[in-house]
């Protein structure tokens, strides 16, 4: 029973971001049809900004919380402009190509942000310095963290927001619109290239702040972690019906729910032959079974057409 | 009001439109029939700019077309309804009507508007609050139309609007178009309905092949044995 609730929640903060992260996947692909495998990387640059800025910042006089806070403004702000950049020097140039074509270069930007934040942070480890004084609570059996409440409360706000943003504000309809009928939308007077532009800028924002939590998290950094971070987001964001952000969120909880639960019961099930650094293998089993038995993902309306 | 000249519209090498010349005077309703892949949607589709012109120029109010991008037009008071609806499928009739004033700031004309709008179309107000994917075919012309009012325009380009629908549903749209021109508004109207077209529109221009080969005032090319024979099914 301990195990079970010790899981869920663990489960529960690594969704909130992977959710986060699904996010910037799903709104890219719902507006261009675009799957921006660079994104796990934008999400990487954004821990290791977080990092340079809080231990450059960590000897000043600033309470621990305020360097924090620093940390992530200026992770989310250098990943704005990196998703803006990554749009107008990679993607916007092949618009009109096969659609091979920008899926192969966003591999590639994924390899060149890879590369180049190996040459700025070495390819060591880095410990990413915990700036909230860690409080432990037990319930139930299980125990949690302030650093975990912080997580999925931050988490659930900037979900709250993104919803209000899509389907409140001026921006937001006309990423609606566009994503439905790109077209139809630059007739209504959307300025098509600045909708994109802003769906990979919010998005960025949103994996600034998952990279700083992951960070906060786990205690370190390194500069493959966007990868396999990626993967699994965009795992996320398939299982929840890709284009969909409402799937993007339930899919990102859904997923840690399933990796946290596998990775506390792989030893039981398979009699200690497998341990828990196994959990790798739960996403992408999840991948598999949802691209064989449900392709369009649990929330996905829409199969085969492209926005 | 719409002056064109020499438009050519190209589809890799195939010429669809080559190199035609019309004009929409205000206040005024001009058609466009001929058959099936005439040039007509071409046409439209080059002046809306869903596509691009390979030649030619097209002035609005004395001011070239052509350079603008696509979201621009909606601001000079162009307004498509495009071949097909092209409704927001995922979003509610209402918010497809408040995206047909996206380009607009004024909010309580804005309000005022879609009054009016709904008033013309009652039917998309018991409607407002569903999704356009799931409307019949003709309401979901009648949101397209709706919408494009939406944008205050000044000249309207209508695209095939009978096209797919029952013939009822065609006589109530047609209803609207009218009662639209005669509050003043300039309409293009694209159509393979030719009796339609020319029954509701004071000029007329016959294309084939991508070339504008009649052109006369509606009433005498319904009367025109020619236009008669090749179009009316006569």
């Amino acid at each position: 029973m301990d195990t079970l609730l010790q899981q869920l929640i663990n489960g529960i903060t690594l969704g909130a971001v992977y959710a986060l992260v699904a996010l910037g996947y799903t709104m890219v692909y719902g507006i261009i049809g675009l799957i921006n495998f660079a994104h796990g990387e934008v999400v990487m640059i954004g821990t290791m900004v977080a990092f340079t800025v809080i231990v450059s910042l960590a000897g000043s006089a600033m309470a621990p919380l305020m360097i924090l806070g620093i940390g992530v403004a200026v992770s989310v702000v250098v990943c704005m402009v990196l998703g803006w950049a990554l749009e107008r020097v990679a993607y916007r140039p092949l618009r009109h190509a096969p659609r091979l074509t920008p899926l192969i270069t966003a591999i590639g930007m994924s390899i060149v942000l890879q590369n180049v934040a190996m040459i700025i942070w070495g390819r060591n480890y880095i410990t990413f310095p915990p700036m909230i004084g860690k409080h432990i609570y037990e319930f139930g059996g299980a125990s949690f963290t302030n650093v975990q409440i912080a997580i999925v409360t931050l988490a659930a706000l900037m979900m709250l927001g993104l919803i209000y943003l899509v389907h409140r504000t001026r921006i937001g309809m006309a990423m609606r619109a566009t994503a439905q009928n790109q077209h139809v939308a630059a007739l209504m007077g959307v300025d098509i290239d600045r909708v994109i532009a802003m769906a990979f800028i919010i998005g960025s924002a949103l994996g600034a702040v998952a990279g700083c939590m992951v960070g906060s998290y786990y205690e370190i950094a390194h500069y493959q972690m966007g990868f396999m971070l990626g993967l699994k987001a965009f795992t996320a964001a398939v299982l929840g019906g890709i284009g969909n952000l409402a799937g993007a969120m339930a899919g990102g909880l859904l997923l840690g729910v399933i990796e946290a639960l596998g990775a506390g019961y792989i030893g039981d099930l398979t009699g200690d032959f497998l341990g828990s650094h196994y959990q790798d293998i739960f996403a992408f089993i999840v991948l598999i079974i949802v691209l064989m038995f449900r392709p369009s993902g649990l929330f996905g309306e829409r199969t085969g057409d492209r926005a | 009001m719409l002056e064109v000249n020499g438009l050519r519209v190209s589809y890799g090498g195939i010429q669809a439109v080559r190199g035609i010349s019309f004009h929409v005077n205000e206040g005024e309703m001009v058609a466009l029939i001929g058959a099936n892949g005439a040039g007509k949607s071409s046409t439209l589709r080059a002046l809306a700019r869903l596509l691009d012109p390979a030649g030619g120029s097209v002035r609005y109010r004395g001011k070239e077309l052509l350079p603008l991008p696509p979201h621009a037009l909606v601001a000079e008071g162009i307004a498509l309804v495009p071949e097909g609806r092209g409704v927001f499928p995922r979003m509610t009739s209402l918010e497809n009507l408040r995206m047909g004033a996206y380009a607009r700031s004024d909010k309580a004309a804005i309000e005022q508007d879609l009054e009016q709008v709904l008033g013309h179309f009652p039917r998309l107000k018991e409607r407002g609050q569903q999704l356009a994917g799931t409307l019949s075919g003709g309401e979901q012309q009648m949101l397209a139309i709706g919408r494009a009012l939406m944008s205050r325009p000044r000249l309207m380009l209508l695209d095939e609007p009978s096209m797919g629908l029952a013939p009822i549903m065609v006589q109530k749209i047609f209803e609207v178009i009218r009662t639209v021109a005669s509050d003043g508004m300039t309409i293009l109207l694209v159509e393979q309905n030719a009796k339609l077209a020319l029954e509701v529109s004071q000029r007329g221009y016959v294309m084939e092949s991508g070339e504008i080969t009649v052109t006369n005032e509606s009433t005498h090319l319904l009367a025109d044995p020619k236009v008669r024979a090749a179009y009316l099914g006569e």
